[in-house]
């Protein structure tokens, strides 16, 4: 149960408490659909929409790292890279890495790490190639989601799938998987990715401004986003088999 | 971030120290180094201060320029912060634009200054909509042994302490120096507190080759408030809801600790 | 025997990190077993053994095993050796000193003569282990350079199913369309035809194998559109006439 702190008396809010900017309750996630295995040339990918979000990741691999400087005696590296199209935001985002960008690849990659058996491979590189299309906040988080669909679906084993979700305060209320002009807006956001069967968090950050009792409570709901999109991606990885059943039995 | 290989014999001992809640120099595990803060060293920059966290020395200058504000916010200054791992701090790191690491770090750093809302920037408003002033916080690695992100995170707060700006008036849409100087208006002190996780224990203010063994790294920033304005966890592993709270709790005190080396009560 | 507690039913479709058994159970296939607890590691169908458990995984690569036939290509020369993409996250090595009887003298250009950068080969693997590239030989009757047949890949995992139980599955194929079919370890199978349409039959054949691998009764269904689809080509061609 989420206790929503006492509603300040804002000048600017005309909302109902229990609902926001697009209609949706607090502790609601945006729709999602998901689509597994969208490339033909990639090992793996996958397709995500999560309310405009829209996400393509890709992933190639393990396979001979070039530089060779690079590879790890003992394991394989993922190498990870996060990027916008110029047409994703409002404002056409120049195609250059950004500053953003190079940090998010970062992050993104220490997320998954932990679920990949990356000492299975040594002297090899997995790459994940994360392609924002279309942006509307929490973009990092969908990444990983779409992201940890392609590497299952390239058959690489891992320890388990990453789902990512987050989670923040906006407008006095703690809120779940805030959309661009809530994250701008609002007091707090905190994207987190976690692990759903080993319940372990490997993504975790934040900006804004929350008491520590107050970040307790949105670390629990962005963890519930996350349960919630892994239901979605078992489902979107069965469906991926399920057809091929059907159609057989209409035979 | 690439480092020299800790030899394996030492990597063992760290990890079996820590287990029984030892580190190889004596610390306890909530416990930072010894910590120095000069500030002014730099008298072409506005501001500056220099920290070091045991061997870990971070410099930051604070260069205070005109320009124009964000369309988005025209009635506020800018701040931009940027990190430098220069080749002299390390063997491992390498001449040429920030890699990934210099960028968090200097993102991590940003967020807590910028969360917190440590500088005024709606002081820092000249003409609304044309001219501001944008604060340059440049982090400067000179020495690494570890935990990079606390002590430039110190050394910045130190040095927009210390940061003085010329006086000013407005006279037909112009900006006008004075004589005499005026403190960087600041009203919050972001602390950044970092921890390490091997095999589940924490320690704080990690050193080099504790970072090179650690499994997961958190770093929390707090304001003055004692409100958590920016977190970031790190490198590949993972944490657990409740290891998270537990580290949230010893960070929050060491956070008013440490402030005390910048901010004199 | 007590049955020890699995949490999914036989050929039940897991996805990674799923909790398959708890106790005393091997961690076969496509697990992982951490704390007595065995988890799925890539996406597929469980099932159990009275001690084993196991996933038939839908997808994954190929790993280089010990034995193994595989077909790859040449993808570089170098002074001693070939290297040959096996279609494995390492790409296999296959020395000179494997192929030429007579003393090795160290010329590059006596190589490429031999088998150059395009070329593919049937192999097999004769050394793996994950520090070094998989070593091949080419020494064996039926090993070699090839040098006519189409290609087809499948993804690795669903070879067992076109082989079929003692064979059955490739064996229909090639008495159906009459060409000669080898199979590499590595996904990759080559097709040799009397004619091109053969070689069309059994590709068809093979990615309906791949499709439907897991389903029962394949063998059948597989054997009867072939022998549909001759009987559509021969109206055609009557028509035609």
């Amino acid at each position: 149960m989420i206790r929503i702190p006492t509603k300040k008396k804002s000048k600017k809010s005309t909302r109902k408490t229990d609902t926001r900017v697009d209609g949706r309750k607090l502790n609601e996630l945006r729709p999602v659909k998901i689509e597994v295995g969208v490339l033909a040339n990639a090992d793996g990918s996958a397709y995500l929409e999560q309310g405009k979000n829209k996400v393509l990741a890709a992933v190639y691999g393990p396979k001979e790292v070039h530089p060779k400087h690079l590879a790890q005696p003992d394991r394989s590296i993922i190498r990870c890279r996060y990027h916008m199209a110029p047409f994703s935001v409002d404002e056409r985002k120049h195609p250059a890495p950004s500053r953003r960008e190079v940090e998010l690849s970062k992050v993104i990659r220490e997320a998954l790490e932990p679920a990949v058996f990356l000492e299975y491979y040594p002297q090899t590189s997995i790459d994940v190639f994360i392609e924002i299309l279309q942006a509307d906040g929490g973009t990092r988080c969908a990444g990983i989601t779409t992201a940890a669909l392609a590497l299952a679906d390239a058959g690489i084993p891992m320890r388990d799938l990453v789902a990512a979700c987050a989670a923040g305060k906006v407008d006095g209320r703690l809120v779940l998987d805030l959309v661009d002009v809530e994250d701008k807006n609002g007091e707090a956001d905190v994207p987190v990715a976690f692990l759903p069967n080993l319940e372990a968090i490997t993504l975790l950050q934040m900006d804004g401004n929350l008491t520590v009792e107050e970040f307790e409570q949105v670390v629990n709901l962005a963890t519930e986003g996350c349960k919630q999109l892994y239901a979605l991606q078992k489902k979107a990885l069965e469906e991926k088999y399920v057809t091929v059943s059907e159609e057989v039995e209409e035979e | 971030m690439k480092s020299p290989i800790v030899a394996r014999v030492k990597q063992k001992r760290i990890a079996q120290l820590v287990s029984s809640g030892k580190r190889l120099d004596g610390r306890g595990l909530n416990d930072y180094r010894e910590a120095q803060v000069e500030v002014g060293l730099i008298e072409r920059a506005e501001g500056s201060a220099r920290v070091r966290l045991g061997k870990t020395e971070v410099m930051v200058g604070i260069k205070v320029e005109v320009g124009t504000p964000f369309p988005d916010v025209p009635n506020a200054g800018v701040l931009t912060v940027n990190a430098e791992l220069v080749p002299l701090a390390s063997p491992t790191f390498e001449p040429g634009p920030p890699d990934e690491n210099a960028v968090e770090l200097a993102r991590v750093v940003d967020r807590g200054i910028r969360e917190s809302k440590a500088i005024d920037l709606e002081k820092l408003c000249a003409v609304p909509g044309e001219k501001v002033f944008i604060v340059f916080v440049d982090v400067y690695v000179l020495n690494h042994d570890g935990n990079l992100i606390d002590a430039s995170a110190i050394a910045a707060l130190a040095a927009l302490l210390n940061t003085k700006m010329r006086k000013y008036e407005v006279k037909d849409g112009e900006i006008k120096m004075k004589t005499g100087y005026t403190q960087l208006p600041m009203q919050n002190y972001p602390i950044a507190t970092t921890f390490a996780k091997i095999d589940n224990t924490f320690l704080a203010d990690p050193w080099l080759e504790e970072e090179e063994i650690m499994d997961a790294r958190l770093t929390m920033t707090f304001g003055k408030d004692g409100k958590i304005c920016a977190i970031q966890k790190g490198c590949c592993g993972y944490f657990t809801q409740d290891q998270i709270m537990e580290v949230a709790k010893i960070a929050k005190e060491k956070s008013a600790e440490l402030r005390k080396l910048v901010v004199k009560d | 025997m007590t049955k020890l507690p699995v949490f999914h039913e036989k050929k039940e479709l897991v996805t990674p990190g799923d909790l398959l058994a708890e106790g005393e159970y091997t961690a076969g296939e496509n697990t992982y077993k951490e704390d007595a607890k065995i988890y799925a590691t890539r996406v597929g169908l469980v099932d159990y053994t009275a001690r084993e458990v196991f996933v038939i995984a839908l997808k994954a690569f190929y790993v280089p095993k010990f034995g193994d036939t595989v077909i790859g290509k040449v993808t570089e020369v170098t002074t001693g050796s070939w290297m040959v993409d096996i279609n494995a996250p390492h790409p296999a090595m296959l020395r000179a000193s494997d192929v030429l009887d007579r003393p090795f003298r160290s010329r590059k250009s006596d190589l490429p003569s031999l088998f150059d950068v395009g070329d593919l080969l049937i192999a097999k693997i004769v050394a793996y282990d994950r520090t070094r590239p998989p070593l091949l030989t080419v020494r064996e009757p039926g090993l070699g350079k090839i040098v006519r047949g189409q290609l087809v890949e499948i993804t690795p995992t669903k070879i067992p199913r076109a082989i079929g139980r003692q064979g059955s599955m490739v064996n229909a194929i090639k008495k159906e369309t009459g060409c000669q079919i080898t199979i590499g370890q590595n996904g990759m199978i080559l097709i040799n035809g009397k004619t091109p349409e053969d070689e069309q039959l059994a590709i068809m054949a093979i990615r309906k194998v791949e499709e439907e691998a897991h389903t029962s009764g394949l063998t059948d269904r597989v054997t009867e559109m072939l022998r549909k689809e001759k009987e559509s080509d021969k109206n055609t061609d009557e028509e035609e006439e």
